[in-house]
């Protein structure tokens, strides 16, 4: 029982307990009896009223009564008897909620009479307002009033003072602030729909409302910054102010401006058309990957054109990065042909461009915003491409094979800055506005006043929102000078980890996310973890650039729009649980997850999109050590129901080695293209799967260190 | 703090079926098909299935069970989705799903689907997000989700999807664990969980746990064990759990244990409850 004490019952009260006991069981006999035999008498009625008010869950009553007040009134036509038979009703309802206000039977009951239309929507207002005096959190009560409102058509407007109202009684009315802020953003989506006053999408009346939204905002947080209620409102403010509304590309491989030669990006093996499949063709192809700052849908041959100096224009294949079959993705891809030249020197231009005609849509149904220019070159080379073979080489992460990269050497075309501004071939992050960048500009200043007077979690965590947000903006802001702030970001996250332990792993993994943004942000803290391998020139190659963010502490990472083009990757010796976002990584070749805390196969599906992958370590790990398996549910799997997958599940689990101990383990690694493994080192003891793995990988070469032949 | 008392656990629960007298199961009696779904789950969960009837309990699930497919919470209770689902849940636990015409079943579930892919709880036509859980739950076990709009029932549940990450009963109500727990467990489902943004709800989720251990419901509300399974599950799901702490949670819970007449209560020292135990 909710709410209610544990205590042993007097004999006095089991007396009571009896009586109120063998009532309830007459009248509920009595009425299944009258709902079973369709009898609805006065005397029948009577009953059912009684029992609600005494039991309100009791669903089949309120349906008993529904029935009969159609049949009432269906004989009536005599306002006034009307108005007896609907009033009759919500006093029942009355009734029955001064029992049980939370009783979503008597509730729904309720709405049911009113939608009938034959009553004073004042009236329930009046009563209403009554009702969440008593009880300022009822979220049935709320319910009923956005029901009521919308019935009577009240402008969101007078909505928002209502709320406003019950805010400023009670500063940590949640349900008051989350009725405030919905309405609010109905408005400014209302406004900035389909119409982009200014980049960011808001009008000037959606920035005003905004703005008073931030003083009482403000106002709850410096009252009571323990009180969650400003905690959340902030956060949902926040997000409207700098979320993206209209999809933006961000990033694409090849960059813009990049010159390319075939030898740094053509890889043996690339899956050419639908997605993976077990055949792997030897065509030249290489990819192109477009990054956006949002999922989206609609990228195809109308949306986004690419056009050469050397090839003719062909119908190209786009598909999501993402196994949920849902179509939407952040990062796109498709596979274009290395021209044939007949002059080995010639370079090709291609340009790209994207979003010309309507048709790349947000979740939340924004239209792509700006069209976006963006070119490239390549020198098809097609000596240097019949040179490559896959090298049967083991791949050795020791520390001794890497020497420091001499960045002198590294005047490639390596696309390790995004920052470029003009309109045509623009990959800026987000195109921030001044009234943007004020609001987190003033929104620091005075959360650095409040962590002065008074040191609270929240000031500390809406402080590195509000840098995190600004560093953002001003990375891709033409006219303001970079002044990164990541130092003070990670500090705040470091300090909120001791300061609240309940939460540690939500600070960890955020302080891991800004650590990315912070060694990827330019290229000068990009190059201290670029390194040479001594012994690897040929598996892979971009100039065999390893990126080694290992040893690091890292719980996430992300920030992936600014790695499309690494191929070798170390993030070995961290503590990383998941790879989320990893599938737009696509020229990835070498990958050392080693030494982590992975938990299960599952949480390595977006490998399964890298079709480049050659050489993964995963030794190490927690695989096979946990009773839950936590990112099953994000797995696209036979247990999974999307509408755009489908599974032959007859096909999977026809495979005589697949038990339910290493199902995960060939549902990850069936056919990938893997040349060398290592798993050694987890709970899971996979060392016995040994020829599962050899039978479900074609290409493997080498697993665990020792050669497979 | 200290063990969880598993036997009395079980004498509890299976006394609540003896009581059937008493005010407390009286009131209760329309959802005792919810009862009998909870009540045997945590009994299999503590691997003690087999001290029940199955028979006995298959023949009174299908007793419940109406013409046009639905199941309503008791023998003479009308149809509703709700106990439909547990029906069908407490079939599955017991292998005995065969006992059913599948097709009846789901095309019930079906019938209740709305234009703007919602579902209604029954024929009367109350809306809300658990009915949407409750309808893409059971079609699934009954492996006919073909049978349903999936798409239009995501978009429906993504519409109630607030600013703070969290999903209320229908578009613009307020945010609540038990309702997240129906929307991302409807969404997980179908497959659907990279629509929307994890890092998000899952702060909103891991704040729920408060200084005791407990974990509430909506902010600034007490802690409630029943939290612990709609928001626990939830944080698995969307792979963020390792956001709260696990060894204060699991104090609390022990502590809202019965130990002497087993039974685990919303809050410590408070009366127990069988949907609690599961």
């Amino acid at each position: 029982m909710h709410g209610r004490p544990r205590k042993p019952l007097k004999a006095e009260d089991d007396a009571k307990s009896i009586a109120k006991a063998s009532k309830l069981r007459s009248l509920q006999n009595q009425f299944l009896n009258y709902h079973r035999n369709q009898i609805f008498s006065r005397e029948a009625l009577e009953v059912s009223a009684e029992l609600v008010k005494i039991n309100p869950e009791i669903y089949t009553a309120w349906n008993y009564r529904k029935i009969a007040v159609d049949k009432f009134l269906e004989a009536v036509s005599d306002p006034v008897l009307i108005k007896n038979i609907v009033d009759e009703e919500l006093r029942v309802v009355e009734n029955a909620l001064k029992q049980n206000y939370k009783s979503y039977g008597a509730w729904h009951h309720r709405k049911w009479v009113l939608g009938k239309g034959f009553s004073s929507l004042d009236r329930e207002l009046w009563l209403l307002d009554k009702f969440l005096e008593a009880d300022s959190r009822n979220f049935h009560g709320w319910n009923h009033r956005r029901f009521v409102a919308a019935l009577k058509n009240i402008k969101d407007e007078e909505e928002i003072k209502f709320s406003e109202e019950k805010i400023n009684n009670d500063f940590s009315n949640y349900s008051a602030w989350h009725n405030h802020s919905r309405l609010l953003a109905q408005l400014v989506k209302r406004d900035s729909h389909g119409n982009f006053p200014n980049e960011c999408g808001l009008s000037e009346e959606s920035e005003k409302l905004l703005k008073s939204e931030y003083y009482l905002a403000h106002n709850a947080l410096f009252c009571d910054p323990e009180d969650q209620a400003g905690w959340f409102n902030y956060l949902g403010l926040l997000d409207l102010t700098v979320a993206p509304k209209a999809p933006l590309l961000t990033a694409s491989w090849p960059s813009h401006g990049s010159n390319l030669t075939l030898s740094s990006i053509v890889q043996p093996g690339f899956c050419t058309s639908n997605g993976c499949k077990t055949s792997i063709s030897r065509e030249r192809v290489f990819p192109l990957i477009l990054y956006f700052n949002q999922a989206v849908e609609g990228v195809n041959n109308s949306t986004v054109t690419v056009s050469s100096t050397c090839i003719e224009k062909r119908h190209l294949n786009w598909r999501p990065l993402s196994t949920d079959g849902l179509g939407k993705s952040k990062s796109w891809i498709t596979y274009m042909s290395v021209p044939d030249v007949a002059n080995p020197l010639e370079l090709c231009q291609f340009d790209v461009s994207v979003g010309d005609s309507q048709g790349i849509i947000s979740l939340n149904g924004y239209h792509y915003g700006l069209p976006t220019k963006f070119e490239f070159k390549l020198n098809p080379s097609s000596s240097e491409y019949s040179r490559r073979e896959v090298n049967h080489d083991m791949v050795v992460w020791k520390d001794e094979c890497f020497t420091k990269f001499d960045s002198l050497i590294l005047d490639l075309n390596l696309p390790l800055t995004t920052s470029s501004h003009q309109r045509i071939g623009v990959h800026n992050r987000v195109h921030a506005t001044e009234w943007q960048l004020d609001t987190l500009k003033s929104g620091i200043d005075l959360f650095r006043c409040l962590l002065s007077i008074t040191d609270c979690k929240i000031g500390r965590l809406t402080l590195a929102r509000l840098l995190t947000s600004y560093n953002i903006m001003v990375d891709g802001f033409p006219c303001t000078s970079k002044g990164s702030q990541w130092e003070e970001v990670l500090d705040l996250f470091s300090s909120l980890l001791k300061m609240d332990p309940t939460h540690a792993h939500y600070y960890k993994d955020q302080h891991s996310m800004v650590l990315i943004e912070q060694v990827t942000s330019d290229r000068d803290t990009l190059l201290k973890h670029c390194w040479h391998h001594e012994k690897q020139t040929s598996i892979g190659s971009l100039s065999n650039v390893w990126l080694r963010l290992n040893n690091l502490s890292l719980s996430r990472i992300g920030s992936f729009e600014r790695l499309l083009w690494v191929q070798m990757l170390d993030l070995s010796h961290n503590e990383l649980r998941s790879i989320e976002g990893m599938e737009s990584m696509q020229l990835l070749t070498c990958l050392n997850l080693s030494h982590n805390q992975f938990g299960s196969f599952t949480s390595l599906e977006p490998l399964k999109l890298i079709n480049s992958l050659r050489v993964l370590d995963i030794s190490h790990n927690e695989i096979g050590g946990h009773s839950i398996d936590t990112t099953r549910y994000t797995c696209s799997s036979p247990l999974t129901h999307a509408p755009g997958v489908t599974w032959d599940s007859k096909a999977f689990v026809g495979d005589q080695e697949v038990r339910s101990d290493n199902w995960e383990l060939i549902l990850i690694f069936k056919n990938m293209p893997l040349t060398q493994l290592d798993i050694a080192g987890n709970p899971g003891n996979y060392e016995k799967c040994r020829t599962i793995l050899i039978k479900a990988l074609p290409n493997l070469k080498w697993l665990d260190g020792v050669s497979v032949e | 703090m200290g063990d969880l008392v598993v036997d009395k656990h079980v004498q509890y629960i299976l006394s609540v079926e003896k009581k059937k007298d008493s005010f407390e199961s009286l009131v209760m009696e329309h959802l005792r098909m919810n009862g009998a779904y909870w009540g045997l789950t945590a009994l299999d969960l503590m691997g003690k299935l087999g001290a029940v009837d199955r028979d006995m309990v298959v023949s009174w699930v299908l007793k419940c069970q109406h013409d046009c497919g639905g199941f309503g919470g008791n023998i003479g209770h009308d149809p509703h989705i709700l106990y439909t689902l547990s029906a069908v849940q407490v079939l599955v636990l017991f292998d005995r799903i065969d006992v059913l015409d599948i097709d009846k079943v789901a095309d019930y579930i079906a019938r209740l689907q709305n234009e703007d892919g919602s579902f209604s709880g029954d024929k009367w036509g109350e809306i809300d997000t658990r009915f949407s859980y409750n309808a893409i739950c059971c079609i699934a076990l009954l492996h006919r989700l073909d049978k349903i709009n999936i798409e239009k029932a995501v978009s429906f549940i993504l519409r109630c999807k607030n600013l703070d990450g969290g999903f209320g009963c229908t578009p613009g109500g307020e945010s609540h664990a038990g309702q997240v727990f129906c929307c991302v467990g409807a969404l997980a489902i179908t497959g659907s969980l990279n629509l929307i943004d994890k890092d998000f709800l899952g702060w909103w989720l891991c704040e729920r746990q408060v200084k005791s251990g407990g974990l509430n419901g909506r902010p600034e509300k007490l802690p409630d064990v029943c939290y612990s399974w709609w928001v626990l599950s939830s944080l698995i799901m969307i792979n963020r759990v390792q956001w709260i702490d696990r060894d204060k949670l699991k104090t609390f819970i022990l502590e809202c244990q019965d130990k002497e007449n087993g039974g685990i209560s919303d809050r410590p020292d408070d009366a127990v409850d069988v949907s609690l135990c599961v």
